[in-house]
């Protein structure tokens, strides 16, 4: 599944332990991934059964991070694992505390779902649909990052987050003037808010998780603080 | 020479921490064994009042070159130092330093406690009275209160100088052996395997007594534990195949290794 172990260990159920851990980060992330992406479907469909769904299997996601953690303390305290193996037990440790927030945050964008649901569709739901994508895209290239142990994937993915709240900050300001101009847009408008906050929340998961892969395989911190732009909901 | 027509083994080295006080540092450094090269061209500076751990599997080089820095080699015949070892800038790797002498300012430990078939007292006392380190009984006897104090071993044996050292338990003996090496003030300590023979409790006394020796001694310890080498050193030498492979601060060492061989060592993947 990964690359990050390469020769095998001389006690071979810890190498396996190891590839197995791996292996788990990577499905919970496939999981974690799919509820995004559903949640989106939903939202972009109007598909209640769909949003349901998500909400239900957010649960799944809890499990495998428990399971996971489980794994890793009786790795940490059998096996003692140094270097490049303690990195794989931490790094898998950080990544399933971000995908665990990816699933709550997807399951919040499903449980909107019903209420928008009520509401007249808006113009600002595609432009929401199309942050997703984007975050999407992060989420997905990041998890992909970590399976082949391609550090610059995950550092392009790092670099690249300043879109994602760039699409976040110019749709808060549309939808306050929206708001404003608008009463029978407030109900709707706070709802798709929450949601591209969510979203923004899903890409700063994504870029932590890159952070994470350059470290499990470089041994090394990222050098500096990503750069962030203003925050709209602080400025306005 | 022999090892003149390869090219000397590249080692990495991690940048040594700021402000290192150099002890004991060897340069070129090679052993032969009956012509076979045992430990080849080693560059190395170690730190004072710090613990420098050596690791490596066996046949690596390690322990020889640890049983250059007390000249042990001396007493192997078919045994040959080429190159440069010193202490302070001292070159100790000479016929006119006298290896007795030396062996006082380089104490040595081994795996198994091998104290004098004499009391406790008398284990620590033989080395400062032969180099006539006490002007009178009474010092002596501080001398064997204050070493055996260090060496965490006074409180248990305080009533009981006058019995064999063999008397004692494993651990207990290994701490004497220390308290005798210490008596006669030396500067850099050697620790060959000084735990694989005790048990979990007498080995944490002895790791933290090299945490306390720290204060006051260089100390350079080989072990085949990598859990011990990362617990008690500050510095780590990877050897392999009679070289220097990589050597740095231990914690560079043991999150961040650089060469693969020592990362497929200290993780337990060499085949």
């Amino acid at each position: 599944m990964t690359n990050q172990v390469k020769a095998p260990h001389i006690v071979k159920a810890f190498s396996e332990e190891l590839e197995q851990l791996s292996a788990d980060v990577a499905a919970m992330g496939g999981l974690a991934e799919s509820l995004v992406s559903d949640a989106l479907e939903a939202a972009a469909t109007r598909d209640g059964d769909l949003a349901a769904d998500v909400v239900a299997r957010d649960v799944q996601v809890d499990a495998m991070q428990r399971d996971i953690e489980k794994k890793i303390i009786r790795l940490l305290a059998l096996r003692h694992p140094i270097a490049q193996d303690l990195r794989v037990c931490i790094a898998a440790l950080k990544i399933v505390t971000d995908l665990e927030r990816v699933g709550d945050l997807a399951k919040s964008i499903a449980r909107r779902v019903p209420t928008l649901n009520d509401s007249e569709p808006t113009a600002f739901a595609a432009s929401v649909d199309r942050m997703g994508k984007l975050v999407l895209s992060h989420l997905h290239e990041v998890l992909d990052a970590y399976a082949t142990g391609e550090t610059a994937r995950a550092v392009a993915v790092w670099e690249r987050d300043d879109d994602v709240d760039e699409h976040y900050n110019a749709l808060f300001r549309e939808l306050v003037r929206a708001m404003g101009n608008d009463p029978s847009m407030i109900g709707p408008g706070a709802h798709l808010l929450f949601i591209a906050k969510n979203l923004e929340r899903i890409g700063d998961h994504a870029t932590n998780v890159a952070e994470v892969i350059h470290y499990l395989v470089t041994g090394r911190e990222l050098a500096s603080e990503r750069p962030r732009g203003p925050r709209p909901e602080l400025s306005s | 020479m022999a090892h003149d027509t390869h090219p000397a083994p590249s080692t990495v080295y991690h940048p040594a921490p700021a402000g290192m006080d150099i002890k004991v540092a060897a340069r070129d450094l090679s052993v032969r064994y009956s012509g076979e090269l045992a430990l080849d061209r080693v560059r190395i500076d170690m730190p004072d009042r710090a613990v420098t751990a050596c690791i490596g599997p066996s046949g690596c080089g390690k322990s020889t070159f640890l049983r250059c820095i007390n000249r042990m080699n001396d007493t192997i015949d078919t045994a040959r130092v080429t190159g440069s070892i010193s202490i302070d800038g001292e070159e100790i790797n000479d016929r006119s330093i006298d290896p007795v002498l030396l062996r006082a300012r380089v104490g040595m430990v081994f795996q198994k406690p091998n104290p004098f078939p004499k009391t406790i007292f008398e284990n620590v006392a033989y080395g400062p009275r032969i180099h006539g380190l006490a002007a009178n009984k009474d010092e002596l006897a501080g001398i064997v209160e204050t070493s055996l104090t260090k060496a965490g071993l006074w409180k248990e044996v305080a009533d009981r100088l006058h019995q064999p050292g063999t008397s004692l338990s494993g651990g207990q003996q290994q701490r004497l052996v220390i308290a005798r090496a210490i008596a006669v003030n030396p500067e850099v300590i050697l620790m060959d395997e000084p735990c694989s023979a005790l048990d979990p409790i007498a080995t944490a006394r002895i790791e933290e007594l090299i945490d306390e020796l720290r204060e006051n001694y260089a100390l350079i310890i080989v072990t085949h534990s990598m859990a011990q080498a990362a617990r008690v050193s500050q510095m780590t030498a990877f050897f392999h195949l009679g070289a220097l492979v990589e050597y740095g601060p231990t914690e560079e060492i043991f999150t961040n290794p650089r060469d693969q061989r020592t990362q497929d060592y200290i993780t337990g993947r060499f085949g």
